[in-house]
């Protein structure tokens, strides 16, 4: 059995929250002083997840760079392998704010959108 | 010389929530100077995601924010001039701007509204000892040329100050690769958000030492080493407590400050703890005619309330320019102010008669404080008491006030917010 402590995100309290698990699942949660504080913790300790956001580098662009993100989570141990990948990535001017750049960024199921316009040179 | 109805100095989400709302106002004519190449200020180089829960219940990146206005300012025909610089603010009114295609020109403005955001405390307001190398930067400046230019400060980076775009810094350069080594705050609390502190630093091991500062700087051409201390209460390092890092970059993260300097030489009367011009409940600055919103009024924590009070400014400034820029003096003013715990309030007085039913005070807290309560004063009259959990001076806190609560009381002259432990 695992035992995690983490510092809850839902408000600024920061509600220091005890976990006790094994893989999926959770023995006992404490500390947490609502409901959001028991769902943070649940998500955290067994599927953790982010948002990436970076830029990529434009070809042909009236700019060189422009800002993606991950159109949704990703999981958090694959955030490095994520930000390799971005830094690979050519794209082509003109760009618009949801154009895929990197489909099924590895393996995850999520695309890498554009979040920023760019317009040809 | 040109006339515009309405002039907004700043193309950053107060100016553009402002234009837009002034157009939706009935203004036509309406004017947005903005010093940079492009719009949205400084939500270009924030690409992480966060924004807009509130405005548009998603979590979008700050481009995707700016957009969202940017978009509705082209739609709306409204007109702008990018890479021009506001030089001055006369007291009637009167802008004066420059730019490379028409040289330096004069703009009568009916209403004014000032958006021009805040700046960075520099490290000559810090007084930190050491040498001056190459590798210091302000966080934002970071944050730019990572973003934007598209380069590294550097590989080995020290933060001192836990203001929030310190900490998304810290993640941002832990990206790229770099190794974020500690981030020092002298306060006994961060300056930043929660999540920003568990998301940025927790996630990657980076330490947070609270009540702590750079007492060293070390290299004559780049930094090569930065050494911190512990403080007392007395802010002054105890001695025994330093600890040295290598690094080549020493980002800093100290604070914002209101960038009011047209609007002190307009002659716009200055809150000393806001930086930001004093305001009435119409967001309408000491100089009629003359508004302000956004971070250049105080500091935000969330651009959502940014894009709020904005919106209202670009309604009340239209409001004003409808009514032939002679909006009815006199009626009454209450004074709001601020005492044990809060620091300031925005807006600073109330003319009940103008106000809307509801109007939304702003404030923030001097400290940590937990279970402890905000109360409303109505001159000796305690008119609300509420519990809150906790609040922290990195967030703002509001109320709320009644315009019939007001009106309800003739001889109201000071309304006070203030922190109670019960």
């Amino acid at each position: 059995m695992e035992k995690r402590t983490l510092t809850c995100i839902g408000c600024p309290m920061g509600c220091q929250i005890t976990v006790e698990f094994e893989g999926e699942e959770i023995f006992s949660l404490t500390g947490n002083t609502c409901a959001i504080g028991d769902k943070y913790a649940r998500q955290e300790v067994t599927h953790p997840e982010r948002v990436v956001t970076s830029t990529v580098v434009v070809e042909g662009g009236a700019k060189d760079r422009t800002s993606v993100k991950t159109k949704g989570n990703i999981p958090k141990d694959k955030i490095f392998e994520c930000m390799e990948a971005i830094n690979e990535v050519r794209a082509q001017a003109p760009l618009k704010i949801g154009d895929v750049v990197i489909k099924d960024v590895c393996g995850t199921g999520v695309d890498v959108v554009v979040t920023k316009n760019c317009d040809a040179a | 010389m040109t006339s515009y109805d309405i002039v907004i100095v700043g193309g950053g989400p107060a100016g553009l929530a402002a234009a837009v709302s002034a157009k939706n106002s009935g203004i036509d004519s309406i004017l947005i100077i903005e010093r940079d190449k492009e719009l949205g200020g400084i939500l270009n180089q924030c690409i992480h995601n966060g924004f807009g829960l509130h405005t548009f219940k998603e979590e979008l990146t700050g481009p995707e924010y700016a957009y969202r206005f940017i978009e509705q300012v082209y739609d709306l025909g409204i007109e702008y001039k990018l890479d021009t610089m506001v030089m001055d603010i006369s007291h009637d009114k009167v802008v004066t701007a420059m730019n490379r295609e028409d040289g330096m020109f004069q703009i009568q403005a009916g209403a004014v509204i000032l958006a021009m955001g805040c700046r960075e405390r520099p490290r000559g307001a810090l007084n930190i000892p050491g040498y001056r190398p190459a590798g210091i930067y302000s966080a934002g400046t970071a944050q730019r040329l990572v973003n934007m230019e598209g380069f590294m400060p550097g590989r080995e980076v020290v933060i001192l100050g836990s203001g929030d775009i310190g900490l998304i810094m810290a993640r941002r350069m832990t990206f790229e690769g770099a190794i974020v080594k500690v981030v020092a705050e002298i306060m006994p609390y961060s300056g930043g958000l929660k999540r920003n502190i568990v998301q940025c630093l927790d996630d990657y091991g980076i330490p947070l030492k609270l009540s702590h500062t750079v007492i060293d700087i070390e290299g004559k051409e780049r930094v090569s080493a930065v050494t911190i201390a512990e403080v007392g209460p007395d802010m002054k390092p105890i001695p025994g407590t330093e600890e040295r890092y290598t690094c080549d970059t020493l980002l800093l993260s100290t604070g914002l400050i209101p960038e009011n300097e047209l609007s002190r030489s307009a002659g716009v009367e200055i809150n000393p703890i806001t930086s930001g011009p004093v305001v009435n409940e119409i967001l309408e600055t000491s100089i009629p005619g003359v508004f302000a919103c956004g971070n250049v009024l105080h500091v935000h924590d969330l651009v959502d309330y940014v894009s709020e009070e904005a919106t209202r400014a670009g309604a009340n400034a239209a409001k004003y320019v409808m009514a032939g820029c002679a909006e009815a003096e006199g009626g009454k003013t209450i004074q709001l102010k601020a005492v044990g715990g809060a620091r300031y309030t925005v807006p600073s007085t109330i003319n009940p008669d103008r106000m809307d039913d509801l109007l939304t005070v702003r404030f923030r807290v001097g400290a940590v404080f937990q279970e402890s309560y905000v109360s409303v004063y109505f001159d000796d009259e305690r008119v609300m008491h509420m519990k809150k959990k906790i609040m922290a001076p990195g967030e703002m806190e509001q109320v709320i006030l009644q315009k019939k609560q007001i009106l309800a009381r003739p001889d109201l002259k000071t309304i006070t917010i203030t922190i109670e432990a019960e």
